[in-house]
């Protein structure tokens, strides 16, 4: 599982980027946790953005993570926006209801891009 | 040949694979490899096999955390039957079994704190068909079927 962080600036707020990489299946899930934690204890924002351009796979473990994340960021106002997932990773997203608690951006063109080149 | 550059060859049926691993996270992945193979020789589409995928991967990641709590040397036995109408994959584990599997295959339900109880309803909705068989102490054998009609 590759894990790059870094922030930017976007709606006037501070963002935690993550460009998240591989499958997100159990054997990720450990690490993916902890390392989301860690990052986010760091950087004190309240802002994850998520890249999932480089996310082959994701089953409920993986979405278990990012519902945990939710919980704990939706605590203190924060919010999560998942960019670029692939048609299984998205399909996932929606069957299992994360995308009404999580931004997801759709697969092709989102608003979210959109927004963000002007 | 020349017709034929597109569509698949006729498969060979019915063909059994069989494969022992231990209950280790990263060989869920493998399972899902070996599922996703065989079921690429037959007429199924990229977003029915990724569903497929789905559903090994969940089947395997029970035996691992639930069947066998997370010990990493329990015996998980996948079966691969593939035959005219469908494939049928078995996944089976000697772990501690399930007391109650029509309660355990409600949605959302689950006997850990940080999961969702997304699994089995990711198996059903994901194949054609999921069987479940298990006693408490005397492990599970979890039977996805997928149909090629
Ligand atoms: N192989 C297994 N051995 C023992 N218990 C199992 C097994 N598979 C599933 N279960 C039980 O069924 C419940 C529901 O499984 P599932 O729908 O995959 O949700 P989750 O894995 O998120 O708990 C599990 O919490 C567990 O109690
Ligand atoms: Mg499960």
């Amino acid at each position: 599982m590759d894990f790059k962080t870094e922030h930017k600036n976007y709606q006037g707020r501070d963002w935690l980027v993550v460009a998240v990489g591989g499958e997100l299946d159990l054997s990720a899930a450990g690490p993916f946790k902890d390392k989301l934690k860690t990052a986010l204890a760091k950087s004190r924002s309240r802002c994850l953005m998520l890249d999932f351009s480089r996310v082959s796979f994701i089953d409920s473990s993986g979405l278990g993570v990012l519902m945990g994340r939710y919980r704990e960021l939706a605590l203190n106002g924060g919010r999560i926006v998942i960019r670029h997932a692939n048609d299984q990773v998205y399909r996932l997203l929606t069957a299992s209801g994360l995308d009404r608690l999580i931004e997801v951006e759709p697969p092709v063109g989102g608003h979210f891009a959109k927004e963000e080149r002007e | 040949m020349k017709d034929t550059i597109h569509s698949k060859r006729p498969v060979a049926v019915p063909n059994v694979v069989k494969l022992e691993f231990f209950s280790r996270s990263e060989n869920v992945s493998l399972a899902r490899l070996a599922a996703a193979a065989m079921a690429a020789e037959r007429q199924i589409s990229m977003a029915e096999l990724d569903e497929l995928k789905v559903a090994v991967s969940e089947a395997v990641s029970n035996a691992i955390i639930h069947g066998y709590q997370g010990k990493e040397d329990g015996l998980i036995t996948m079966t691969l039957i593939s035959s005219a109408q469908r494939l049928s994959i078995s996944v089976h584990d000697d772990g501690v079994g399930i007391e109650d599997v029509e309660q355990a295959m409600k949605a959302n339900f689950s006997s850990s704190g940080e999961r969702m109880g997304l699994g089995f309803a990711f198996m059903q909705a994901f194949t054609d068909g999921v069987e479940v068989t298990s006693y408490p102490g005397a492990g599970a054998t979890v039977v996805l079927h997928k149909d090629f009609l």
